[in-house]
């Protein structure tokens, strides 16, 4: 891929897959709301060997993406990145952060995306590849919103890759698992956390190889598959 | 994040820790004092912070602007050295000064004014920072330059993080040909071939430094020397090592096995003299071969000792004084430095003799043993390296840091760290 657009560009896991493709010189559109952190990205990017180009927008706001992606255009990869954690046990039990929460981990990334594979469905070639997460694939007491909007997420990519399989456009959902971001700085590590640099290597050779799913680390499908098979019975009493 | 220890694991040490993602954000408020911390490849308490804060700047690994004409880099503080050579020897440029491990960051680096097997030539890490920026806690950001705010730039180059958060520096690099070292092996026996070999070596190669073995019936080592090669080629790919993945039990360090491990390492030495192309790391990262080698010493970990003299009376008595402890040392280094000045109020590398060794930590007895070799640096007027230390006393950092008194004004009241605190202590 020699265009990539990056939605949510200061994240720590878009940073280290934008490196990626900076080591390749690609062209790379960054796109997240605080100018200061996007402009410390993109000068490393530019150091790094990709030529770049950046927009200040909040993700949040549909009325911005048609624009956001006719600036980026012509679409190769569009890699989507941005979202929240929220924190369950102090806003979780709030409906507006429940709210906040949806609308950025799903009904913006819904919208972006859906613009975008109409212009790739137009042109009949290119990729989406998005952060998805393992907490969609159950819904625990912990993060159940971030999990809600995870499940809705990874439900609309897999709907979108079979819409699009026959118009040579192809979707890669990302899972990853715990990953040691600035999102998870305050919870304590355990050795199930992965680096973004890993998460990164896995996300490129994914979208490299043509993967339709990818787990990274590659053994949390095991996991999830285990937590999946636990009968609602006793999942509903386990503390998760 | 993982709890922070230091490179020996010696002193353990709690205290909280908060990364640093960006450059742009101010110090984060907490409570108690706040200490940088780096990649934790210092080896006693200088990067640790008993009861305060540790400032984790892993996060700040950006590069910022590059000159592929003037070989002029600057970056954040996180920056690991091997990342900067990754990016660098492939675009025809190298860093003027690598200590022995590609895992410290450029942060670091400044703080304790590392040394490379060049210093005779290149002098310290802090030669070649052209500017840094330093974030206080009254939340000014001073530019720092030997031109500009000169005095707060020559207390915070080797100023162990205590003059406040460096967010970015710009660093000289210097021009090569590829990543190719000519590098020679010679074998010696005992302290005077040394001095001789490193008299006519300093005077031909641009990197020298000697491993040695001090035993029983007198020291012998593998002097390493060599030259950036003019020959051009394909830098190889940098991947980070697998690391040790669990704590050895104590005979992997005890006196046979290193002895073994020793004479092994010597006989491989002396089969290997002829003058060859290697790359660079394996020329000056041996040890980074290893991911966490440190594990190697276990859960106690490892004390390790680096003094300067300039007297080879006095390398020879700190060498006897070892043999005659009966511990042993496998990573036993020997160079010497040069007279190149740093800019460092508290920089360690001066003209003399460097010898640096560690030791597995068991307790009374290497304590013991530090303290005698320490008495016999205090008494030969040399020094010993912050960087390296757990033990030193009040005394022997006041002696050898004469200027200590004068870069205390310049120590964010913010900031301090156990080692500090131990130094300065009444």
């Amino acid at each position: 891929m020699r265009r990539v657009l990056v939605l949510g560009a200061t994240s720590a896991i878009a940073q280290q897959v934008a490196r990626l493709y900076a080591d390749r010189g690609a062209e790379l559109f960054l796109v997240a709301r605080n100018e200061e952190r996007l402009g410390a990205v993109a000068d490393d990017l530019r150091v790094r060997g990709a030529s770049v180009e950046t927009a200040i927008a909040d993700l949040d706001d549909p009325a911005r993406h048609d624009e956001l992606l006719a600036r980026a255009a012509p679409l190769e990869l569009v890699f989507l990145a941005h979202g929240v954690l929220g924190d369950a046990r102090d806003t979780g039990g709030t409906a507006e952060a429940a709210d906040a929460v949806l609308r950025t981990d799903l009904l913006g990334p819904v919208s972006l995306l859906t613009r975008a594979a109409q212009r790739l469905e137009a042109q009949g070639s290119g990729c989406i590849a998005a952060l998805s997460s393992v907490a969609g694939d159950r819904g625990r007491g912990s993060n159940l919103v971030y999990g809600a909007a995870k499940a809705g997420l990874t439900a609309f990519l897999s709907g979108l890759r079979n819409r699009l399989s026959g118009a040579g456009v192809r979707v890669v959902t990302v899972k990853p698992g715990f990953v040691d971001t600035p999102m998870t700085d305050h919870l304590p590590k355990n050795p199930l956390y992965a680096s973004p640099e890993r998460v990164a290597r896995d996300v490129v050779r994914a979208i490299d190889t043509g993967a339709d799913v990818v787990y990274t680390p590659w053994w949390w499908r095991f996991v999830m598959l285990a937590v999946r098979l636990i009968p609602e019975r006793l999942f509903k009493r386990l503390s998760l | 994040m993982q709890p922070l220890e230091s490179w020996g694991r010696y002193p353990p040490a709690r205290q909280a820790a908060v990364s640093v993602h960006w450059r742009s954000d101010p110090l984060p408020r907490v409570h108690g004092t706040l200490l940088p911390f780096g990649q934790g490849r210092s080896y006693g308490d200088c990067c640790l912070n008993e009861g305060g804060t540790l400032l984790a700047t892993s996060r700040l690994d950006r590069f910022i602007e590059f000159d592929p004409e003037q070989g002029v880099l600057r970056c954040e503080a996180g920056v690991r050295l091997g990342d900067i050579l990754a990016f660098a020897v492939p675009r025809g440029f190298f860093l003027p000064v690598v200590p022995g491990t590609r895992f410290v960051s450029v942060g670091g680096a400044i703080a304790n004014d590392i040394h490379g097997k060049n210093h005779f030539r290149a002098g310290t890490f802090g030669c070649h920072v052209r500017r840094l920026e330093l974030l206080r806690s009254s939340g000014e950001r001073a530019v720092c330059s030997p031109a500009a705010n000169a005095e707060l730039f020559a207390a915070t180059v080797a100023g162990l993080g205590l003059t406040g958060l460096v967010t970015w520096a710009e660093l000289q690099l210097r021009p090569v040909k590829g990543p190719f070292i000519e590098a020679e092996t010679v074998p010696f026996r005992g302290l005077d071939e040394f001095f001789a070999l490193d008299a006519d070596s300093s005077e031909r190669f641009e990197y020298t430094v000697a491993w040695i073995d001090p035993r029983p019936g007198g020291v012998r080592g593998l002097y390493f020397r060599g030259d950036h090669s003019e020959r051009a080629g394909k830098a190889p790919s940098v991947r980070d090592p697998a690391a040790l993945p669990l704590d050895l039990p104590d005979f992997a360090v005890s006196g046979p096995t290193v002895a073994a491990f020793n004479a092994l390492y010597y006989a491989r030495g002396r089969l290997r003299t002829s003058r060859k192309q290697v790359r660079y790391l394996p020329f000056f990262f041996p040890l980074d071969a290893v991911g966490r080698w440190n594990r190697v010493y276990g859960k106690q970990g490892l004390l390790q000792f680096q003094c300067v003299v300039q007297d080879r009376a006095a390398v020879s008595a700190l060498l006897e004084r070892i043999v005659s402890s009966g511990l042993r040392s496998s990573l036993g280094v020997l160079k010497t430095f040069g007279d190149v000045p740093s800019p460092g109020m508290l920089s360690f590398p001066r003209l003399g003799a460097t010898l640096a060794l560690d030791f597995p930590n068991r307790g009374a007895q290497t304590f013991a043993l530090l303290d005698a070799l320490e008495s016999i640096v205090r008494d030969a007027g040399g020094a010993l390296y912050p960087a390296k230390d757990a033990r030193m006393s009040p005394a022997s950092f006041a002696a050898a840091y004469p200027r200590a008194a004068g870069f205390e004004r310049h120590v964010d009241p913010a900031f301090s760290s156990s080692f500090w605190r131990r130094v300065r202590a009444a």
